[in-house]
């Protein structure tokens, strides 16, 4: 059986080089607008850059995925599909789209090239993995962050293409191209804009006391007691009040770490693993991919998955498994 | 233009449910219907035995019945769900709600739901090649999208709808947020959200009114109102309109739409008996105006229209 393969984080060209010289297999990234869905400042990749990063990777003998995993906006397809073009002529390994007209377009255009459905496009049943496999001829899918580990199983023994799953870093608790929380709070949402509860419309204060408020456009996210570490008002991270109890409603804050259970995903049948995080610094990068690819390979010789490090890395004290075991049930 | 009264979205129990799909066929002002369980699957056993009497009451009346399938679809429990619905066309219109559905439906029209991602001309020239008649589009897309896709629409022989009244739908997760908040887990939920008629209401920390969870879905605190753009919505050709059951007086809210619609109602007066539905949360439109969906965009002068709180 042939290894898994990491996938990985590269949101600028710096961060491509730390991953790959760290081991990883692939790396994916996107252009430097709302065609992709980490359309942050300060991240992503120019055409040059991008054509450049193609030549660094294939000379290392590692993958570059494109993501172009937004949802075209209405009256501005030239935007998405000048990227499919684009990055099609660069010779990326493979697209990875969520938008039924981006991904038409990509199919029609470009039928030799391999396409990846992006986590965004919400397929979460055999059924509709099968659909976009028989229209577009889609040859892996980013498996929703909705699946519990034996729905994997399950999954990978009825479908005609390969299965990612994501291993490590940040959660999306909600079907990810379905929510538009975000744009409730800020006019900005993933789908549309590539962002999730922008920089633009945070905003920290002290009060009396030394709480600090986090807000999100008119909305408070969170408020810490002073000296608690006040973390990124990302909406559906935040702690709110329902049924008269003061909670995190969607999600206690957690981090996603699966590395325990790489063995379980290869008898599953998972192709390929991925680590969110393409908004991470270089160092970072640089431990977790390189972690993995050891635990990866370690896995290849032994059997067996090898304790790692990557605690330290986690978002906040506390890990998760997510929904891979069935503890949300 | 059409209306659409949409699904139900909440848990309601089956008698309450019942009675008010026949008050609605008997009275309301409407073109058509969703019927069908979209959120949970756990909640379909109930209203399955009702559904065949209340599809026959409304064609009866001579509304067109559009069976609606769930939008998250992960088990088996689900996927049969989905496929029961889906299987019904080309006998009946499906509202597809996830893609999933597209697999049991060949060469028969549909309608694609909310839940589905109809952002721009091409996701809709090819939802109309499998066989779409009509999309409701997603509630963040603004007036410019709308009028785009309006536009797009008919030269592939596929209509628009607008969520135009409503807790709008925004997230939806594979966790039941109901169950989370009660200290239950999702399999032994004792089906907690049947005490929100209209969702559970969620607050800041500091108590500004939020959001609304509704078992794995997550809606808006504030109620989508489009009475103030009916009158664009038409201009741009839009088909319908879509109104998403509250536990309030629907056979009113049915009638102020058409009115509106028919241009026999100014807005003003439209809000003004909006207004008087006194529903417990305030109106929102902010979406079509390309502004953050919570917000409210008044008219300059309109002391009826409902302030944003």
């Amino acid at each position: 059986m042939s290894a898994m393969e990491l996938v990985c984080p590269a949101g600028t060209p710096a961060a491509l080089r730390e991953a790959i010289e760290a081991g990883a297999h692939a790396v994916y990234c996107g252009f430097r607008d709302e065609t992709n869905a980490r359309n942050f400042p300060g991240l992503n990749f120019s055409r040059p850059e991008m054509e450049e990063a193609i030549d660094f990777a294939h000379g290392r003998g590692a993958k570059v995925l494109v993501a172009i995993n937004t949802f075209a906006q209405a009256g501005n397809m030239k935007l998405w599909e000048q990227a499919v073009d684009d990055a099609a002529a660069m010779g990326a390994d493979a697209l990875i789209l969520a938008d039924l007209g981006v991904v038409d377009h990509a199919r029609a255009r470009h039928p030799d090239q391999r396409l990846h459905l992006s986590v965004q496009a919400s397929a979460s049943s055999p059924e509709a993995i099968g659909f976009y496999v028989r229209e577009f001829g889609i040859r892996r899918v980013v498996l929703p962050r909705v699946l519990t580990l034996p729905e994997i199983a399950a999954l990978n023994e009825q479908i005609e293409c390969e299965t990612e799953v994501f291993v490590f870093g940040g959660l999306c608790v909600m079907a990810e191209g379905r929510c538009l929380l975000s744009s409730y709070a800020t006019g900005k949402s993933p789908n549309m804009n590539g962002v999730c509860s922008p920089p633009s419309h945070v905003a920290y204060s002290e009060r009396d006391g030394g709480e600090m408020v986090s807000r999100l456009g008119n909305f408070t996210i969170n408020t810490f007691a002073a000296g608690e570490k006040a973390g990124y008002p990302t909406l559906c991270k935040g702690r709110f009040e329902a049924a008269g109890r003061r909670l995190y409603v969607f999600e206690d804050p957690t981090s996603l770490n699966a590395v325990d259970m790489l063995a379980e995903f290869r008898d599953a049948g998972v192709t390929a693993l991925k680590i969110e995080g393409r908004q991470r610094s270089k160092a970072y990068v640089r431990q977790v991919v390189g972690d993995f690819r050891r635990a990866v390979d370690a896995l290849q010789t032994t059997g067996e998955t090898a304790r790692t490090s990557l605690a330290s890395l986690s978002e906040g004290a506390q890990e998760t498994q997510g929904v891979y075991r069935k503890t949300w049930r | 233009m059409k209306i659409t009264l949409g699904p139900v979205l909440f848990n309601w129990p089956v008698d309450k449910w019942r009675d008010f799909h026949f008050r609605m066929a008997g009275e309301a002002d409407v073109d058509a219907v969703c019927l069908g369980e979209v959120v949970c699957a756990k909640r379909l056993p109930f209203i399955e035995p009702a559904l065949p009497e209340v599809a026959e009451r409304y064609m009866a009346a001579g509304k067109e019945v559009i069976f609606s399938t769930l939008a998250l679809v992960m088990n088996k429990a689900e996927r049969k769900a989905l496929r029961a619905v889906a299987e019904m066309a080309p006998e009946a219109l499906v509202e597809v709600n996830d893609i999933s559905a597209l697999a049991h439906i060949e060469d028969a029209p549909f309608m694609a739901g909310p839940f589905i991602n109809t952002y721009n001309e091409a996701a809709m020239a090819f939802l109309a090649r499998k066989g779409a008649v009509r999309a409701c589009l997603p509630p963040e897309l603004g007036d410019k999208a709308i009028a785009t896709l309006t536009r797009a629409g008919r030269e592939t022989g596929m209509e628009t709808e607008v969520f135009a009244f409503g807790r709008m739908p925004l997230a939806l997760s594979a966790r039941c947020y109901h169950a989370r908040v009660h200290n239950l887990s999702k399999d032994g939920c004792q089906f907690v959200c049947e005490k929100d008629a209209d969702g559970m209401d969620l607050a800041t920390l500091d108590g500004e009114a939020f959001l609304a969870v509704n078992g794995i879905q997550t809606m808006s605190h504030a109620c989508m109102n489009l009475a103030g753009e009916v009158a664009a919505l038409k201009d741009m050709g839009v088909g319908a309109l879509r109104l998403s059951p509250h536990d309030c007086d629907m056979v009113q809210v049915a009638a102020v739409f058409r009115a509106l619609a028919d241009g026999a109602m100014g807005p003003d007066e439209a809000q003004a008996k909006l207004a008087g539905l006194d529903l417990p949360f305030p109106f929102a439109n902010g979406y079509f105006h390309g502004k953050p969906g919570a917000d409210w965009i008044g008219r300059l002068v309109d002391s009826a229209a409902p302030v944003k709180g």
